[in-house]
């Protein structure tokens, strides 16, 4: 059974506690920060800086962990963990691993927040 | 000092995520704090330094300057050394959390904060805080700023260090008769009025007083913070005491109540300074032979009928105050006798 985008309870709870109004407000700016974060991500790659990749990802996981992007935070960690291999590999394809996560859960993100 | 209110506090979330500062943000505001953001330590540390905060939240990833650099700068910054912070990071390892710790980091909460953890960890340290800003109060209301900063920095250990200062004694002459003809309450007053007069005089010229005996007071210029013209700073505080006891007893005379006159005694050189008493009660003074001397030059004002007496010590460190040379007079405790001089001072009494 796949895993569902979001995890509803997270982002139920996060409503819960800040209200619905403002949860919506923190979507539309995920969804400005993120492919900033992204790009930020690839541009670290081309510059072979391990920091700056590790850094993005982790920012990256811990706004996915905040709207319960269960899958969308898995992937940035693996990013986080794995910055150094990724970079001396200058492999992109975990970056458009990430980029799909991403667009899925913006999408899913969207979706609840016009209900 | 501004104590936050109950319940309520001014706080610093320091992220260089937005969503991050956003939410942090509303859950505080949510909680009845009022909020400011950084994005970075370097720019925190500008905003600790332009206002006052009760707590800060503080993520550790960050550009610029990380949370881990912005930790350390706090240890060895005096203003902010004591001012909690809450480190809130989705770090995983756990060596990270103890690093944050060892810096100095009241409470670590993992990202994505509970909300209701949050407020009890705010809570928690807002309390400690108040605590330590009553000690703080406390310990400014029996000790001088300096010694309270000396205090706060090097911590207290009893024991003490050579130093090059001066050191002043001063008390009321004819202070048991005058206490005798009175009622306690206006003598207390008086006493009252006395310390602030001295100890504004004392302080303004960069002294500090150590102890206060009934009439009597100790100070000491130089110590704990080194003050380059001692001398100078010493003798120029007890002609302001005298012109201040000149000023009160007018006071005085006008609201037909007895008038006072004090006699000082400063002495110049190498003393010991520190903490003396035991580790439950102790006080900041200096020990050695220049404190014993200006202690006997004070008694010496009675004998020798003038209101400040210097030893030779302090006489050749001044510069443009017009002194007197008594000679050598034999002072008690000393097997030699002391080169002492009299400082000009106006009459103290109209």
């Amino acid at each position: 059974m796949t895993p569902p985008t979001i995890d509803t309870a997270t982002f139920d709870e996060l409503k819960t506690t800040a209200g619905a109004d403002f949860v919506r407000e923190l979507v539309d700016t995920l969804l400005v920060e993120a492919p900033l974060m992204l790009d930020e991500m690839r541009t670290a790659l081309g510059e072979r800086s391990v920091e700056r990749l590790r850094r993005a990802a982790h920012s990256l996981k811990s706004n996915g962990m905040t709207f319960g992007a269960l899958e969308l935070a898995a992937s940035a960690r693996d990013l986080e963990v794995r910055a150094a291999e990724i970079v001396a590999s200058g492999d992109a394809t975990p970056l458009d691993a990430l980029a799909q996560r991403y667009a899925a859960a913006a999408t899913a993100l969207a979706e609840l927040t016009r209900e | 000092m501004n104590e936050p209110a109950a319940g309520r506090a001014r706080l610093l979330i320091v992220d260089d995520n937005k969503v991050n500062r956003l939410l942090l943000a509303r859950n505080l505001e949510l909680q009845g704090h009022s909020v400011a953001a950084a994005e970075n330590g370097r720019v925190a540390l500008e905003m600790l330094h332009g206002e006052r905060f009760d707590l800060v939240l503080l993520d550790m990833e960050m550009p610029e300057m990380n949370g881990f650099e912005m930790l350390e700068r706090m240890v060895g910054d005096l203003q902010l050394r004591d001012l909690p912070v809450i480190v809130t990071s989705s770090l995983e390892d756990t060596g990270s959390v103890v690093r944050c710790i060892e810096l100095g980091a009241e409470d670590y909460l993992p990202k994505p904060v509970n909300p209701v953890l949050l407020r009890a960890r705010i809570n928690a340290s807002l309390e400690k805080k108040r605590l330590r800003d009553q000690q703080k109060a406390m310990m400014r209301r029996f000790a001088t700023p300096e010694v309270a900063q000396d205090l706060q920095r090097s911590g207290f250990a009893l024991g003490g260090k050579r130093v090059r200062a001066s050191v002043m004694f001063s008390d009321i002459r004819g202070f048991t008769p005058l206490a005798e003809s009175q009622p306690p309450e206006e003598t207390i007053e008086l006493l009252n009025t006395y310390y602030t007069l001295m100890f504004d005089a004392i302080s303004g010229h960069g002294g500090i007083v150590s102890q206060m005996a009934g009439d009597g007071l100790m100070a000491i210029f130089g110590a704990p913070l080194a003050l380059p013209d001692h001398c100078e700073a010493a003798v120029r505080a007890a002609l302001e005491m005298i012109d201040l006891i000149r000023l009160f007893n007018a006071e005085q005379a006008a609201a037909g109540k007895p008038q006072i006159r004090i006699g000082v005694g400063i002495a110049s050189g190498d003393m010991v300074a520190g903490y003396t008493g035991t580790n439950e009660r102790a006080t900041y003074t200096c020990i050695g032979d220049t404190v014993n001397l200006a202690s006997r030059l004070e008694a010496h004002t009675k004998v020798a009928a003038r209101a400040i007496l210097i030893d030779g010590a302090t006489h050749a460190d001044l510069r443009g105050v017009d002194v007197e040379s008594l000679g050598s007079v034999e002072i008690r405790g000393k097997s030699q006798p002391v080169d002492v001089f009299a400082v000009a001072a106006p009459a103290q009494q109209g």
